[in-house]
């Protein structure tokens, strides 16, 4: 299925990340957002607000987080494609939705432009400070989908890629920007409508009466219908058989949570997407994700520049995370570096799947700004003098 | 090489639509590449305001300018700011009438134009910034003055390019003016 023509804007752009992750959204077919407005993610909703009257959407302002949280997951039901969008004390508020959104396998995306945190923290100012919560912080067991771009460019084309694995996958996919890379102004180029592939919602289309909501096919992803169109559905929050009724037991909850679990962590691998740079002859290796992959370009140059063979591996799905890559290079390299702009939580991933084989350091940020290219070539020299 | 460019002024004088005229010529009209970032904040209304253009024949790694080797400053408030960190050498671009350079660097090479002057002859106080960066383009040879042009049409409100063009030619006339040492 490739993108509708009347609402794509082929061509070449001048756009900020936040805009580019509105007409990301609109390409792929997104036509419901609900959101309530927050630093700096506002100009996503602004874009939106603008756009959807042209091109048939409805933007509602809603109450809060929570209630925009909810509203698109009805919005879904009854055939929409639909998104929120936050910022970190926003993101905080949706989890209890996000893992409704799990359960009921709904198909949406969450956007955050992450800022300075905890709490209010820094409005207008870059973090990576959401990146576990965006693995766990809904409660129970889910599996889920997050990505990270550097760029608007990225901004525009990973957006789309949101979409279409919340679709394949039946699952809230989080889409984890910052506030450097959503007020940063580049190139953003839109290719034309036809070449723009959408994954298409995975409706059933067997007999009525034989129609099970939560029966999954072969890769643990099961057909959904619209709310309204005549099947018998019945979504719940609560543990439910492949009717979707309620069922409270351990053999229900046993036949739901792995699958839920699994859906994403066996098809990891045509999910997981990263980019490698001088990988081969690589000694230490430096693991990013976001801006930060940018910014560490300067310090990988520099090294190279002195004969110190580094490598870049730069995360674009972030979760699922590529587990059996981290630990293939832990065996055959010295060191990893994990610069992040948080006290360190992605560096935990890499420690846990290099198993001790390679070490790993962090190169901290409390945010604010993002890291000085300088901080990381330090600890990559430091880290061949094994400190 | 890449260049690094600060435009700095008072909330109202389209500092920012500056910086996105100067990026969007650069990275869509020019075949280079640009990235803009923005001060965010409060200050953006009435106070010293600041858009931040990297430009670079290569791909943008490192989102941030250091040392802008470009500042354009359209208030005393900015060019207090902002003076000090012009790189050595680097070029500083005033508003004639609004900034009085008070302990300008030896080391910085200096051009000024009366650009809300001109832009109130055009008939509108508004296209100072326009004025601005033609002008700027004449004395730092940065981006094709095709380019500008183009990226001024392409982002000013419908029904005002003419008048933006004239401001744009204005500044960058006075500007080749002055680099050639002719009198204006």
């Amino acid at each position: 299925m490739k993108a509708d023509p009347k609402a794509v804007l082929t061509g070449a752009h001048f756009l900020d990340g936040d805009h580019a992750c509105s007409e990301g959204a609109i390409a792929a077919g997104c036509r419901f957002v609900a959101g309530y407005p927050i630093t700096p993610s506002t100009e996503v909703v602004e874009r939106i607000a603008e756009r959807f009257p042209l091109i048939g959407g409805v933007f509602i302002q809603m109450e809060d987080e929570i209630a925009s949280s909810i509203a698109i997951q009805g919005a879904v039901w009854a055939g929409k494609k639909a998104m929120t969008v936050t910022s970190g004390p926003g993101f905080s508020l949706m989890m209890e939705h996000i893992g409704l959104a799990a359960m009921t396998e709904t198909p949406c995306v969450f956007v955050d432009v992450q800022r300075g945190g905890p709490s209010t923290g820094l409005p207008t100012q870059p973090a990576q400070g959401d990146m576990m919560q965006a693995r766990w912080g809904s409660h129970g067991d889910y599996g889920i989908i997050a990505l990270s771009p550097n760029s608007p460019q990225e901004c525009f084309d990973l957006t789309i890629k949101a979409f279409n694995l919340s679709e394949q996958y039946r699952v809230p996919v989080l889409f984890m920007m910052d506030e450097c890379v959503g007020h940063m102004t580049e190139r953003v180029i839109i290719p034309p409508a036809e070449e723009i592939n959408i994954f298409p919602r995975r409706f059933y289309e067997g007999p009525r009466d034989e129609y099970l909501p939560f029966k999954p096919d072969e890769d643990l992803v099961p057909k959904i219908v619209k709310a309204g169109d005549g099947y018998k559905i019945h979504v719940t929050g609560l543990t439910h058989d492949e009717k979707g009724y309620p069922v409270m037991t351990a053999a229900a909850q046993e036949k739901l949570i792995p699958r839920l679990v699994n859906k994403i962590k066996l098809n990891a691998e045509k999910i997981i997407e990263y980019k490698e740079d001088n990988i081969d002859d690589a000694e230490v290796v430096v693991v990013t994700y976001g801006i930060t992959s940018r910014v560490a370009i300067p310090a990988i140059n520099q090294a190279r520049q002195e004969g110190i063979k580094v490598g870049h591996l730069r995360l674009i799905v972030v979760w699922p995370f590529p587990e059996k890559r981290i630990t293939e290079l832990a065996g055959r390299i010295k060191s990893f570096i994990v610069p992040e702009l948080n006290q360190g939580q992605i560096f935990y991933e890499v420690e846990r799947n290099a198993y001790g084989k390679a070490p790993v350091y962090l190169v901290p940020h409390a945010g604010g700004t993002v890291h000085n290219p300088k901080d990381i070539y330090n600890a990559i020299i430091k880290s061949l003098k094994g400190k | 090489m890449r260049t690094e460019i600060k435009i700095g002024g008072f909330g109202g004088q389209g500092v920012i639509l500056s910086g996105y005229i100067l990026g969007r010529a650069a990275s869509i009209y020019d075949n280079k590449y640009a990235t803009m970032i923005q001060a965010f904040g409060p200050e953006a209304r009435g106070s010293a305001c600041s858009a931040q253009v990297i430009v670079d024949p290569n791909i943008i790694d490192y989102p941030y300018i250091t040392n802008p080797q470009i500042l354009v400053v359209m208030s005393q408030e900015a060019y207090a700011k902002f003076s000090s960190e012009l790189a050595p050498g680097g070029i500083l671009i005033t508003e004639e009438e609004l900034v009085n350079p008070i302990n300008l660097r030896k080391d910085v090479k200096h051009y000024s134009i009366p650009a809300t002057r001109f832009a109130e002859e055009l008939g509108k106080k508004l296209v100072v910034n326009i004025v601005m960066i033609g002008f700027m383009t004449a004395v730092t040879k940065l981006i094709n003055p095709e380019a500008m042009r183009k990226a001024v049409i392409a982002s000013v409100p419908k029904g005002t390019e003419d008048l933006n063009l004239k401001a744009f030619d204005k500044g960058y006339q006075y500007g080749l003016n002055v680099v050639s040492g002719k009198s204006n």
